[in-house]
C-alpha cells in the first residue's frame, strides 16, 4: 500500500508540471460512434503501429549498415551472417515494410467504401494520401538501400524513366543519381532520403492525420440513406455521439490493441521464419548475368512498362503518374457529400474491384514475366525426347539447331522455355511449311529476324524439325489454295 | 480639445509605426539571412546538374583484345569516380569488331529502361532480361519495346587501343553513351 501511494504522489508532481494528464484522458476517454467500434477499424493503428517498429528497427539498421557504395553490401552480408541478431533486425525491417504497405492498402480500400472522405473529413484523406505516397517512397528507398544487383538496375530504370523528360530529362537524371551515372553518391542521395526526408514528412503527416481524426472524430458506421450534407453532418455527428458514444478508451480501442497485438506477433514470426530479404548479388554493373526484378509492391509497375503499346510508353510515364496521384488527391473533393455506404455506391465499389483486380493481375504476371528472354533456357533445358522419337536425321538436326541458337529463350518446348513467343509444341499444326520458314527469315510479330544468321541448310532443318510439330489427332496445316496432297491409303 | 484629440492619435499611431518598424527590420533581417542560408544549399544540392556533358575519353584496353568479327563484353572504371564507388566505378560495354579497323561500341544499358542486355554469339542478338527487347548484332531493334537502337560510345583507336567517350548513363534524353 505503501508503495501504490509512493507511485501515486510522484505521478501527482510529475501531472502538476507536464500537465500531461488531462490531455492524456482527454484523447482517450473522447467518445466515438459506438458503430464505430468495429473490426473493420482497426487497420491505421495497425499502420502505425507497424510504422513505429519501422522507425525502432530502422534505428538499429544504421548502427551498422554503411550508407557508402563501397561498403554497403558487404554491411548487408555482415548484419545477415556475422552481427548477432543482424539477420532478425534486417529481416523485421524487410518484413515490415511489406506489412506495412499491405495494411496501409487495406485501411485506404475500407475508409473509401465506408465514405470516410467526405465532409468534413477531406483533408484527413488527403493527408492519407501524402502517407501512401511517402511509405511507396520508402519502399523504393529501401529497396535500394539493399545495395544489391537489383537496387542498381532498378536505379537505372528509374533514371531511364525520368530521361525520357522532355529537355530537363537529363538534368533530372543527374540530380536523382547525384551525378551522370549510378554511383557512390546515388546511394549516400538515397540514403537520406530514406532516413530523414521522407520519415520527416511521414511524421508529420501522421500527426495532422491523427490530428484530425481526434478533432473531427471518427467516421461514424455509414448506412445506406443517410446522406452527408455540409448544413447538418456536423450536428448529426454531434448528436450521434451525444446519443449513443462510447470512450474510445477502452470501448473502441480494444479492437486495436488486439489487432496490433496479432500483428507485431505474425510480423515476429514471419521474420523469424522467412529470415532476412536479401541482398541479391552485389551492385557490380559488370555482372550482366542478372535478372533485375523490383520488389513485390512494384512488380505491377513493371508488368506495366513491358505490356504497355511502346508509342503510348513515354508519354503515359511521364503523365500517367501525376493524373493518378492528382485523381486521389481529388477523391474527396469529386465525391465530398452523399451516401457514405458502399452498399449505396455501386460505382465506388466497382472502381475499387477493377483497380484491385487489375493491380492484382498485373503483379501475378510479374512473377512469372512471360514477355522475358529466359536467358538460361537454350542450355538449361533440354529437347524433351518425345519430340525426337522416330525423327530423321535432317529433323534431328533441326532440333540441335533450336537449342544452339537460342530459339527456346523465347520459345517453349513440352512446357520449358520462355514465353514470349508461342510454344514450338504446335508450330506445324499452326503454320504451313512456306508461312515457318518465312516467319523466321523474316521475323515480324515481335519476332527477330533470322535471314542473316541461318544458312539455307539451316533454315532447311529447322523446318523439318518444326514440320513434325503437330499433336498426334492433328494434321499439319495446309495451303488451302494447293490441292491436298493424296493420303497415305490410296 | 479637438486639437488634443489629434495630438493624441499623432502620438498612438506613431507609437504603432514604432512597434512595426521593428517587425519589419526583423523580417528584412531574415529574408536576407534566409537568401544567404537557402541559396547555397540549393546550389549544394543541385550540383550534380551544373555539369552539361559528362564525358572523357578512356581506354577500353588493347586491340587485341577485341578479335575481329566477334563481339565482347569490355569494362572501363567510370572517368568521374570517387574513392567510395567501390564496384559501381566498374562499367561494362559490348565492343563488335567489324572487318578491318570498323568498331562499334555498345552502351551495356538498353534503350527501353536501361537493363543489362546481353550477347547471344550465336543467334546473333543482344537480349535484355527485363522487358523483352531484342536488337540485331548491329545494335537495329529487333523486338519488343525499346523505342530505339542501343545506344552507341563515341570510339578512336589511338597508340593500339581502344578508346571510348563515356562517363554518362544513357538515356533517350541524352543517349551520349
Amino acid at each position: 500500500m505503501a508503495v501504490m501511494q509512493r507511485i501515486k504522489a510522484v505521478g501527482a508532481w510529475l501531472d502538476e508540471r507536464l500537465q500531461l494528464g488531462s490531455t492524456i484522458a482527454e484523447v482517450a476517454e473522447h467518445p466515438v460512434p459506438r458503430s464505430s467500434a468495429s473490426w473493420w477499424y482497426i487497420f491505421g493503428s495497425a499502420t502505425l503501429v507497424v510504422l513505429i517498429m519501422q522507425i525502432v528497427t530502422g534505428i538499429c539498421l544504421a548502427t551498422v549498415y554503411t550508407p557508402a557504395a563501397n561498403g554497403a553490401w558487404e554491411s548487408l552480408i555482415y548484419l545477415n551472417y556475422q552481427q548477432p541478431l543482424g539477420w532478425y533486425i534486417r529481416a523485421l525491417h524487410g518484413w515490415g515494410s511489406n506489412f506495412m504497405v499491405a495494411l496501409m492498402l487495406v485501411h485506404m480500400v475500407q475508409v473509401f467504401l465506408f465514405g470516410a472522405h467526405k465532409y468534413p473529413r477531406e483533408l484527413t484523406w488527403v493527408a492519407g494520401i501524402v502517407l501512401l505516397l511517402c511509405t511507396l517512397g520508402m519502399a523504393f528507398t529501401g529497396q535500394v538501400l539493399r545495395f544489391d544487383q537489383d537496387a542498381y538496375w532498378g536505379l537505372g530504370i528509374g533514371a531511364s524513366i525520368a530521361g525520357r523528360s522532355p529537355l530537363i530529362g537529363p538534368k533530372i537524371v543527374d540530380l536523382i543519381l547525384g551525378g551522370p551515372i549510378i554511383a557512390g553518391e546515388t546511394l549516400s542521395r538515397f540514403f537520406a532520403l530514406h532516413v530523414f526526408v521522407i520519415p520527416g514528412l511521414l511524421l508529420a503527416f501522421v500527426g495532422l492525420h491523427l490530428f484530425l481524426v481526434l478533432r473531427l472524430g471518427i467516421n461514424e458506421w455509414p448506412m445506406p440513406g443517410r446522406i452527408v450534407t455540409r448544413e447538418k453532418y456536423r450536428q448529426q455527428y454531434k448528436e450521434l455521439v451525444q446519443r449513443d458514444g462510447e470512450p474510445f478508451f477502452p470501448f473502441a480501442a480494444q479492437k486495436d490493441i488486439v489487432f496490433a497485438g496479432l500483428i507485431i506477433l505474425s510480423l515476429v514470426v514471419v521474420a523469424a521464419v522467412m529470415g532476412p530479404i536479401g541482398p541479391g548479388g552485389q551492385p557490380d554493373p559488370t555482372i550482366i548475368q542478372t535478372v533485375p526484378r523490383p520488389d513485390f509492391f512494384f512488380l505491377w509497375l513493371f508488368s506495366v512498362f513491358a505490356l504497355l503499346p511502346p508509342w503510348t510508353e513515354t508519354f503515359l510515364m511521364l503523365v500517367g503518374p501525376p493524373i493518378a496521384i492528382g485523381l486521389l488527391f481529388a477523391v474527396p473533393f469529386l465525391s465530398g457529400t452523399g451516401e457514405k455506404s458502399w452498399r449505396a455506391r455501386p460505382f465506388a465499389v466497382v472502381i475499387v474491384t477493377l483497380i484491385l483486380l487489375a493491380i492484382g493481375t498485373l503483379t501475378w504476371l510479374g512473377t512469372y514475366s512471360p514477355w522475358s528472354p529466359q536467358m538460361e533456357a537454350w542450355t538449361e533445358a533440354p529437347v524433351p525426347p518425345d519430340y525426337l522419337k522416330g525423327r530423321t536425321p535432317l529433323e534431328l538436326q533441326g532440333a540441335i539447331l533450336i537449342q544452339y541458337k537460342q530459339c527456346r529463350n523465347c520459345h517453349s518446348l513440352g512446357g520449358q522455355g520462355g514465353m514470349r513467343g508461342p510454344a514450338l509444341g504446335d508450330t506445324a499444326a499452326r503454320l504451313t511449311r512456306d508461312e515457318i520458314i518465312r516467319q523466321i527469315v523474316q521475323g515480324g510479330g515481335n519476332m527477330p529476324a533470322y535471314g542473316k544468321n541461318l544458312s539455307p541448310a539451316e533454315v532447311n532443318a529447322i523446318v523439318a524439325f518444326l514440320g513434325t510439330m503437330h499433336p498426334a489427332n492433328e494434321p499439319p496445316a495446309r495451303d488451302s489454295a494447293k490441292p491436298a496432297e493424296p493420303a497415305a491409303s490410296q | 480639445m479637438a486639437e488634443q484629440s489629434n495630438n493624441d492619435q499623432a502620438g498612438s499611431g506613431e507609437l504603432t509605426s514604432r512597434r512595426t518598424f521593428l517587425l519589419r527590420v526583423g523580417i528584412a533581417i531574415n529574408a536576407v539571412a534566409v537568401a544567404l542560408f537557402a541559396i547555397p544549399i540549393l546550389g549544394y544540392v543541385l550540383s550534380p546538374a551544373r555539369k552539361f556533358v559528362w564525358l572523357r575519353w578512356i581506354s577500353l584496353g588493347p586491340l587485341t583484345n577485341f578479335p575481329e568479327n566477334q563481339t565482347r563484353l569490355a569494362e572501363y572504371v567510370n572517368p568521374f569516380r570517387k574513392p567510395w564507388d567501390g564496384e559501381t566505378a566498374n562499367i561494362p560495354c559490348w565492343v563488335r569488331h567489324l572487318s578491318g579497323g570498323d568498331f562499334q561500341v555498345f552502351a551495356i544499358n538498353c534503350t527501353h529502361l536501361g537493363c543489362p542486355v546481353r550477347w547471344f554469339a550465336e543467334s546473333e542478338l543482344f537480349m535484355c532480361p527485363c522487358h523483352g527487347g531484342a536488337f540485331y548484332s548491329d545494335g537495329r531493334h529487333a523486338s519488343g519495346p525499346p523505342p530505339r537502337p542501343l545506344y552507341q560510345y563515341q570510339h578512336k583507336i589511338e597508340a593500339g587501343q581502344l578508346w571510348v567517350r563515356a562517363g554518362e548513363m544513357p538515356t533517350l534524353g541524352q543517349p551520349t553513351a
